[in-house]
């Protein structure tokens, strides 16, 4: 049968006018560890690069992250432009700061539950709690 | 003496240099009209009979030959992204030295494979995901082309995973196939040299019949490549070197057509300032943009409206009252040479406002960001402001007294900073018109063909 993949592709990437490229390395490298095929579109990316990324790929998850605390002026819509886009199925997992300012923890995963994310990780997540979860959720699938 | 004869059947002129190998010096050059549509071979006897007798009896080492004639090599791409492998395989094809005519993403529509049938393309590059990843949508366009017309060869670059299948629906379809790697084997990953190699391959099998030229090959040992990839080939040459003799390092070349006008450019083009993040598709090594409005004789008329009278007026040194109707005659009469000081004018103008558009579409540019941390610079294309040398070629070049000029019009210029662009090269033309030449001579005698093109190369600093 032709496509069948060897591994799970994810779509990593950091969000918006964004330069924090450290956790995008580690996340990166805790990926590929794990046996994950890893499609990193690096710093400063769109929400269509995700799409068009994980289209190209036929990607099964994409892990946005955004460490500026525009998050979530810069994830709204993201659902709607991955329907839009065909991927309306696709496992989509956002971690950082996505936040400033005083705000409850529960109040802003479940803002971003809302925005269409199905995981939703808070500053200082172990990368191995975020890569054991995909193995999970990718397997539920 | 032991000469060698190159050719290059032009779109619009048949050119012909005899360079003598032992003292590497060009002994002759004529030209006639290329006479494509009745018989190729007429427009080449009579280039070869404008040659002095002591050259046209030969005995020549090598007869080789290029061609654009008959609408260059036309190619329609495919692929699945618009930003990815559609534009990937766009600029594969491109620097197999074709003109891409139209690229087509995602699932070919009904109406857009009728537009393909009635485009006729020579080759059809097909292309979409990345090794591994989607398959479906290049499989799916396999099925809709082996229903159509299309009968031209289809060189199939695509998912690796995906290939096999669509060779076999085409194949079946009795579609003239051939398979070559990935152009985007990943995301953000080019590779291009293979399908490059394979597309000048069947153009030597394939698309000199098709295309009436084969007749030529009574008189030459082949054409051997179109022209475009002849110059690149030089320009690659000229930058890279040999084993023995260096480089010039990173360039830019202009060729200025009566056609188009191309921009090939031999660098990575990385980002040359702090704090600049390059962004999109990484650029081919050998980049050529080719700018099939941008000719100045066929398309005179267009670029009047592209550039506006305003520019074509500020490059010019003489007042042209009738700009309109001249550019017109240049558009109904291709294969004018001016003759007195005003048309040379005109001509010199038109030439810097097309080699100013083909340079602002070939170069990179930088797009200011603000975001909570402050300005961030993303980088998009090639940054070209520390090439070192830039090069023009074509026939304007030769003919016009004010060359090095046009060129100078198409460096960077800082009320468009964002625009990345030649700062400060050493300009060079083309003065012996011998580019085509060496591209054909760099396989057999890449040593020689340097040292013919560097000795050509006139200076202007």
């Amino acid at each position: 049968m032709t496509g069948k993949k060897e591994k799970k592709t994810v779509v990593l990437g950091v969000l918006g006018v964004d330069a924090h490229v450290v956790g995008n390395k580690i996340m990166a490298h805790a990926l590929e560890r794990e046996g994950f095929k890893v499609v990193n579109i690096g710093t400063f990316s769109s929400p269509e690069d995700f799409i068009r990324a994980a289209i190209e790929t036929d990607a099964d998850a994409m892990l946005v992250g955004s460490l500026c605390g525009h998050g979530e002026l810069e994830c709204r819509g993201f659902r709607q432009k991955c329907i839009e886009a065909g991927l309306g199925h696709i496992h989509r997992v956002v971690g950082g700061n996505l936040v400033v300012g005083k705000q409850t923890w529960e109040e802003v995963e479940k803002r971003f539950f809302e925005m269409g994310f199905n995981r939703v990780y808070p500053p200082g997540v172990s990368p191995k709690k975020v890569v054991e979860d995909l193995k999970k959720d990718l397997k539920e699938q | 003496m032991s000469l060698a004869l190159l050719i290059d059947f032009g779109s619009t002129f048949t050119k012909i240099l005899a360079v003598d190998l032992a003292a590497e010096e060009i002994v002759a050059y004529a030209q006639s009209c290329t006479t494509v549509e009745t018989n190729i071979t007429v427009g080449l006897l009579r280039a070869l009979d404008l040659l002095p007798s002591s050259i046209k009896e030969g005995p020549f080492e090598c007869k080789l030959a290029c061609s654009s004639a008959a609408g260059g090599l036309r190619m329609v791409a495919i692929g699945l992204i618009p930003e990815l492998s559609a534009e990937a395989a766009r600029r594969t094809a491109l620097g197999a030295g074709a003109k891409v005519v139209r690229t087509y993403s995602f699932r070919l529509s009904a109406k857009e494979l009728a537009e393909l049938e009635e485009l006729s393309p020579d080759i059809l590059l097909l292309a979409g995901g990345t090794d591994g990843g989607n398959h479906e949508v290049i499989i799916e366009n396999a099925r809709k082309l082996s229903t159509s017309r299309i009968l031209c060869p289809i060189v199939i670059a695509g998912n690796k995973a995906a290939v096999d299948e669509v060779n076999d629906i085409l194949f079946a379809a009795g579609k003239n196939t051939l398979i070559a790697d990935n152009v985007m084997p990943e995301v953000n990953v080019l590779n291009v040299e293979p399908t490059r190699e394979m597309i000048r391959k069947v153009f030597i099998e394939r698309i000199v019949e098709a295309k009436g030229l084969k007749k030529a090959e009574d008189f030459v040992e082949g054409i051997l490549m179109p022209t475009p990839t002849a110059v690149l080939r030089a320009a690659v040459l000229l930058s890279r070197g040999t084993a023995s003799g260096k480089g010039f390092g990173d360039l830019a070349l202009i060729d200025i057509g009566g056609a188009t006008t191309d921009v090939h450019s031999i660098g990575a083009g990385a980002p040359l300032q702090a704090g600049v993040v390059q962004k999109g598709l990484p650029e081919p090594l050998a980049k050529r943009t080719v700018e099939g409005d941008l000719g100045i004789r066929y398309n005179a008329a267009f670029i009047l409206n592209l550039c506006g009278q305003e520019r074509i007026v500020k490059n010019a040194h003489l007042p042209h009252p009738d700009l309109a109707q001249k550019l017109q005659n240049f558009s109904k009469n291709v294969g004018f040479l001016p003759q007195c000081e005003e048309d040379q004018d005109l001509d010199f103008a038109l030439a810097a406002s097309a080699a100013q558009a083909a340079m602002e579409r070939h170069a990179g540019a930088i797009e200011a960001l603000w975001g909570p941390q402050g300005q961030f610079y993303i980088q998009r294309g090639k940054d070209l402001t520390g090439m070192e040398h830039l090069i023009g070629t074509g026939g304007i070049f030769i003919h016009n007294p004010r060359a090095s000029a046009i060129l100078q019009k198409t460096l960077f210029s800082p009320e468009e900073p964002f625009s990345l662009r030649p700062k400060n090269p050493a300009l060079y033309t083309d003065s012996g018109y011998c580019l085509f030449a060496v591209g054909l001579l760099a396989d057999r005698f890449p040593e020689l063909a340097l040292r013919v093109a560097k000795k050509y190369l006139k200076n202007w600093n």
